[in-house]
């Protein structure tokens, strides 16, 4: 009983490729609570997808399997049509799938730049290598490049990120994300902590990735929002996608229906 | 504003930090740049008005002698060389109780193996090598044991080094030798303590010297050093970068019980023999360095020069009020003052911060 609208997606599959993401019949399960049913996800290339759903619908479960920091039960992630598994979020990470988290990860103590490289730093050529001699000059330079693909300023990148307003955190957070040549980007409440103004920067943030060809998984409460910035929104309803809907096709009050299952009483009804 | 508790008292992994301000507008962040420039350097000033307050009131401005510079260099070897280690691992969030046990520790363990080589005739300078060896080998196993409890039992670096302080500080450490020192010891030992280089250096302070600028150049120029404040900063955020932090911590622990073995060989040069009361209470004197030197005891945050200047202020606080007639036990009062001024210095900052 697969409840993805299967037609709909297909029809776009055509025009899109391969899908860059696909998950198939993924499953977890937590002792006796089963958090993840069977989850069937497409996102494709350049595509902003919103993931939405009531608390304890599996939405973190589901971040949490794509990003690499757990493992499903059954089912199988493809990247770019190519199954692949992950131990970790490091393997999940070297594969191309970046993960912006609620809290963003930043060390608030560091600055900028050297929270862009954190584990992939950057060092010198010749003897000093083997002491790990970091290159700072390389990644200051690489650094500002990122962060002017944002179209975010940030002013220095000397700055530490502790100092920094949330808005522009949540710049250098996807800034990292994007520069390491990613494939897909998750993020996980990218507004939760922001105000209005600084949702709007966040909003025209992932526009300007996914303009880039980046496909975006958008994981939120926020669902005027998501009905703004997404193409698409999964609904994740007692496990399963229940509904796969086009943004320019329902209402802000079609979604909540979805995610409270009203809609999908009726919708069963209808089938 | 809800307490926060330093992570040396916590389990590693479970640092539940507030990252920090929420919208906090750009326009401040200059004049925060600046507080935070002059809560790393004030303690600069503080050691200048030190100098020149102890260098006047001393008769005949003893300080500003060369013996007097000898004297504090001298004494400020060992709590050097215990700062440094200790500095690295408050940055990551930790302390380490247990570096002047493991001082008098490794020397006396040194002193033993060092006897027992001398009376067997075995050649002095081998004698002496096998000495160095064996104490910052011996340093170097029992901060990997620190560092493997802490990580991978899951406990907080409080509770386990303050284990190893009294298992090795009160326990292990008098048993050797029957709780005597050690003073029959290869001659190089002594020569060591007592060569000056140029008339100003003793050979320990510049062992000081030399480990506190590699140190310093790791911590601050290099991948172990940017990680080392990564993890301080915000643990989860180092894990999911791909950082090893256990590794990571594991290492740290080490290097710090390494010179602490480092400085238990130093001691014995300054005084040619090993004594098993050396290190004692050497660690708070290390922390204190490192705290006054604008290190946080909640991590990520810390310094170098910093520890440098922490640890002469201690030396000069000790020598100074002797110089000027002050009984030594005002040292100690002196001390917990500035100890506890620089953890409220960083505390304020915090709190600007968050506001």
């Amino acid at each position: 009983m697969s409840l993805t609208s299967d037609g709909a997606p297909d029809s776009t599959a055509g025009d899109a490729g391969t899908p860059v993401i696909a998950v198939r019949g993924i499953a977890k399960h937590f002792g006796s609570i089963q958090a993840l049913r069977s989850v069937d996800l497409d996102v494709h290339k350049g595509e902003v997808v919103g993931l939405i759903g009531d608390n304890g619908a599996g939405k973190s479960t589901l971040v949490n399997i794509l990003s690499g920091a757990l493992q499903p039960n059954a089912g199988t992630i493809l990247l770019d049509g190519q199954p692949v598994t992950f131990a970790s979020s490091l393997e999940a990470r070297r594969a191309g799938i970046e993960t912006v988290y609620q809290d963003l990860s930043l060390a608030p103590d560091l600055s900028v730049w050297e929270n862009i490289f954190l584990g992939r730093e950057k060092t010198v050529k010749g003897p000093l290598r083997y002491m790990g001699w970091l290159d700072r000059r390389a990644m200051v330079r690489e650094a500002e490049a990122d962060l002017d693909r944002t179209h975010i300023r940030i002013g220095s990148v000397n700055s530490l990120a502790g100092r920094l307003s949330g808005g522009q955190r949540q710049a250098i957070a996807v800034g990292r994300a994007v520069s390491w040549g990613s494939r897909v980007l998750l993020m996980d409440e990218p507004t939760a902590a922001l105000g209005v103004e600084q949702q709007e920067t966040v909003g025209e943030l992932i526009r300007t990735v996914s303009s880039h060809g980046v496909p975006i998984l958008l994981i939120t409460h926020n669902l005027p929002q998501v009905h703004k910035l997404a193409d698409r929104v999964a609904v994740l309803f007692h496990g399963h996608v229940v509904a796969d809907l086009r943004c320019s096709e329902v209402t802000v009050d079609d979604m909540v229906s979805w995610i409270t299952g009203a809609a999908l009483g009726t919708e069963r009804h209808a089938e | 504003m809800s307490l926060r508790l330093p992570s040396a008292l916590t389990p590693p992994g479970t640092v539940a930090s507030g990252s920090g301000p929420e919208g906090a507008e750009s326009q401040r962040s200059a004049w925060l740049n600046a507080v935070d420039r002059f809560g790393d350097y004030w303690m600069l000033g503080v050691f200048v008005v030190m100098v020149l307050v102890f260098g006047f009131l001393s008769p005949s401005h003893d300080l500003f002698t060369r013996a007097s510079w000898l004297n504090i260099s001298q004494y400020a070897v060992e709590f050097l060389l215990l700062a440094i280690g200790q500095t690295f691992v408050i940055i990551t969030g930790g302390i380490d109780l247990s570096d002047g046990a493991v001082l008098g520790f490794t020397g006396m363990v040194a002193g033993v193996v060092m006897q027992g080589l001398l009376n067997a005739h075995t050649n002095v300078t081998l004698t002496t090598v096998a000495g160095f060896a064996t104490a910052l080998a011996l340093g170097a196993f029992i901060g990997f044991v620190n560092g493997y409890l802490i990580t991978r039992l899951k406990l907080p670096p409080f509770i386990v080094t303050l284990g190893t302080l009294t298992a090795i500080g009160a326990g292990a450490t008098p048993l050797i030798n029957g709780g005597n020192e050690v003073i029959n010891l290869p001659s190089q030992i002594g020569t060591i303590g007592q060569t000056l280089i140029g008339g100003w250096i003793y050979v320990p302070v510049l062992v000081a010297a030399v480990s506190c600028v590699i140190m310093g150049l790791v911590l601050h120029r290099t991948r172990f050093g940017l990680r080392t404040y990564s993890i301080g900063s915000n643990g989860t955020g180092a894990r999911r970068a791909g950082i090893k932090v256990d590794n990571h911590l594991v290492k740290i622990y080490t290097i710090s019980g390494l010179l602490a073995g480092l400085a238990g060989m130093m001691v014995m040069a300054n005084f040619t023999d090993a004594s098993p009361l050396a290190g004692q209470n050497d660690e708070l004197n290390a922390i204190a360095a490192v705290v006054i030197g604008g290190a946080s005891l909640f991590g990520g945050r810390g310094h170098m020069l910093g520890t440098v200047v922490g640890t002469f202020i201690i030396a000069l606080l000790v020598t100074g009020l002797v110089l000027i007639g002050v009984s030594g036990s005002w040292q100690e009062v002196a001390t917990g003052v500035i100890v506890v001024a620089a953890v409220a210095g960083d505390q304020v900052r915090l709190r600007l911060a968050e506001r």
